[in-house]
């Protein structure tokens, strides 16, 4: 899960980074009057979960209260790559001597947590990444000891930070890997890290991603859900312990496992038919979800088709098909419905279905096969 | 001989008084498995299975009362990472984590610590292994494969399960067949279980099974082309996966367009890895 930047900023500022004064406003006016607190001049930065927010004009200077307001409209109306600003940071404005990167992220090689710093702040660190890979420093950190002194130090003598400012970099860098630790966090990343001409490290941004999986030892983050950009089905389908994802074809897909549910799309796409989604009902689906995945894909209005692809391990076969049957009888589709059914009480399952309007399958070939044809208009 | 486990394995199953661990525990049990013990905190004195498998506190006491030496998990998420370090405290040699939704972090802590006691880990997020006719640790079915040549590493669970049943349609069986798990961080990996196979005298071809997401699919194509000896056949799933969103498995995701179905296909061919285009196709490549 992503968080903003001022959801982000309010973390750190908890563990002691410093993070410029500001808030958070959802109208102009309050714009205005954030930089009237402010003395004037500030940055209006909107709030949407995507990159490059400042070439596509979500981030602007204010030289005043009045324009401060000007500007906020103006951010407040965009569409940032088909994302809506609903919220605007409006920050006080810091002159900047220097801009570093700082960054905790997981390494999956290494497998622990590894720390990346850059001198060369302020842009893109995969950019930075492949035009000058000898200015990023990176650092491993053993899971079971945590982030040690000297580390930090090294850190800072790997990015050539000035013995002036190491107190700072040490009391940011711990507070940025208590963060990363306690919010679960995949990724803690202040780009820039900037030192001011009055000779203070301020966190300008703040990037966090929270690991979905630790969700539930922080319920309070769900408050922080940003619902634009997920699409509504998804949400829905969450609710019900589906994983749904909506692509742009026409073949609608339910399968359990997600390997499995990626292998069927990528063989109806082999046929030359398009998936119009990707949907796994999950291990030990019953009745109950084998119904709302079939609402859930059946929202889709470019649905021509369904193939439902199950291999009964710890689902039930039979369990499926009673759902579909009474989901089938609930929503009345014309949609035609492809069924391939094996493993656990398959037969059963394939019985309680001879007597329905769905076309049965033996093989994952054959059921990919069926279901591109009817697509793609075709008779069977 | 197979890897890992075989029929006289003594498993010990970690969470199974709850809902899935009770039903596959009984299942194992039922494929003629040594279940030999079963662990819930609060509940050691209990017993299961018609009184036939004793219920213990914690896997120390456990291990000592029954000699067990391996063990499978189906505790839910919040309690999986202290099950897997209780495990290798009392010094299980092989810990099997069928448990999904682990956190990274802790997943990150567990695995240190586990390399350091040298206990062996499959999973999390997996569907465990399978010796066919020895021995079923997880929840792999069993009537879906047979006693074979054929060794099998897997990160998917259902993928597998449809790979295994087009092999057996077509007489074709499984030395042992290993799901690692889909998680960005899981214990035994590809590599490691590409040489156990190599070394092991009744495995003599192997199916690897991949998917979208991270590179282990192109450092398994770097062992095979460096260390191996037997024939390698291939799925990637996920090629018409979009990038940068999440396919179901923690780890299955396509990151700044690395990590696709692709690279990894690529990857394989390059080194002589057959690649099969749908999984039914995997039962065809292999000789028989």
């Amino acid at each position: 899960m992503k968080l903003h930047e001022y959801q982000s900023k309010k973390i750190f500022d908890r563990f002691d980074v410093p993070i410029p004064k500001g808030r958070v406003a959802n109208i102009a006016s309050e714009a205005k009057q954030i930089a009237e607190e402010l003395g004037g001049r500030v940055v209006i930065k909107s709030q949407v979960l995507v990159g490059g927010r400042g070439k596509a004009g979500g981030i602007k200077l204010a030289r005043d209260p009045k324009q401060a307001k000007e500007f906020a409209t103006e951010i407040l109306g965009m569409e940032i790559k088909g994302l809506p600003v609903r919220k605007i940071l409006v920050d006080e404005i810091v002159d900047i001597d220097q801009e570093i990167y700082l960054g905790i992220t997981n390494d999956r090689t290494c497998r622990q947590p590894v720390v990346i710093a850059s001198s060369s702040g302020g842009i893109d660190i995969e950019e930075v990444a492949q035009i000058s890979p000898e200015k990023i420093f990176k650092l491993s950190i053993d899971p079971l000891l945590g982030l040690q002194d000297f580390q930090v130090r090294d850190i800072a003598l790997g990015i050539d930070l000035k013995h002036e400012y190491w107190k700072q970099f040490i009391k940011i860098l711990r507070g940025l890997y208590r963060a990363y630790l306690d919010m679960d966090a995949t990724l803690a990343e202040i780009n820039p890290l900037v030192i001011t001409k009055d000779k203070r490290l301020i966190a300008l941004d703040a990037k966090m991603i929270i690991d979905d999986n630790a969700l539930f030892r922080h319920p309070e983050m769900m408050e922080l859900r940003d619902l634009d950009v997920e699409a509504p089905a998804e949400i829905e389908a969450q609710k019900y312990g589906l994983s749904y994802i909506k692509l742009d074809g026409d073949i609608g897909c339910m399968v359990n496992g997600a390997g499995l549910a990626m292998a069927t799309m990528d063989i109806i796409s082999q046929f030359g038919g398009k998936p119009a989604n990707f949907l796994d009902i999950g291990g030990g689906a019953g009745a109950t979800k084998v119904a709302a995945a079939l609402k859930i894909i059946l929202s889709d209005p470019n649905v021509k088709v369904i193939l439902i692809n199950i291999f009964g391990g710890i689902t039930r076969c039979d369990e499926v098909a009673k759902g579909l049957l009474s989901a089938l009888a609930d929503v009345k589709t014309k949609v035609p419905v492809v069924v391939r059914l094996v493993g656990t009480n398959a037969e059963e399952g394939r019985e309680l279905l001879a007597n329905a309007n769905v076309q049965t399958a033996n093989t994952l070939v054959e059921a990919a096969n069926i279901s591109v044809r009817l697509s793609t208009g075709g008779k069977l | 001989m197979s890897i890992l486990v075989n029929k006289n394995s003594r498993i010990l199953v970690q969470g199974i008084t709850g809902n899935e661990g009770n039903f596959h525990a009984w299942q194992m049990y039922q494929y003629g498995n040594n279940v030999v013990a079963g662990v819930t905190p609060g509940k050691g004195g209990e017993w299961v299975f018609e009184g036939k498998v004793p219920v213990f506190d914690s896997v120390k006491v456990a291990k000592e009362a029954t000699g067990a030496n391996v063990s499978v998990i189906f505790v839910p998420a919040h309690f999986a990472g202290d099950a897997m370090l209780e495990a290798a405290d009392a010094g299980i040699e092989l810990i099997v984590c069928i448990t999904e939704g682990i956190p990274v972090r802790d997943m990150m802590r567990v695995r240190k610590y586990l390399d350091q006691k040298g206990s062996k880990l499959i999973g999390p997020n997996c569907p465990g292994l399978i010796t066919p006719s020895e021995a079923k640790v997880g929840i792999i079915p069993g009537n879906i494969t047979m006693p074979g040549n054929v060794g099998v590493i897997s990160r998917s669970g259902t993928l597998t399960y449809e790979v295994l049943y087009a092999m057996m349609l077509l007489g074709i069986g499984t030395s042992t067949c290993v799901g690692i798990g889909g998680d960005p961080i899981s214990g035994l990996s590809y590599i490691d279980l590409l040489e156990m196979f190599e070394l092991d005298p009744l495995t003599d071809q192997i199916v690897l099974i991949g998917e979208i997401g991270g590179t282990d699919e192109q450092k398994a194509a770097d062992y095979i082309s460096r260390y191996m000896t037997k024939p390698v056949v291939a799925f990637i799933a996920g090629q018409s996966a979009p990038s940068g969103k999440r396919m179901g498995h923690a780890g299955a995701i396509i990151e700044s367009g690395s990590g696709t179905a692709e690279e990894k296909i690529k990857a394989l061919q390059e080194v002589g890895v057959q690649i099969a285009r749908h999984p039914e196709e995997i039962a065809i490549l292999l000789n028989r």
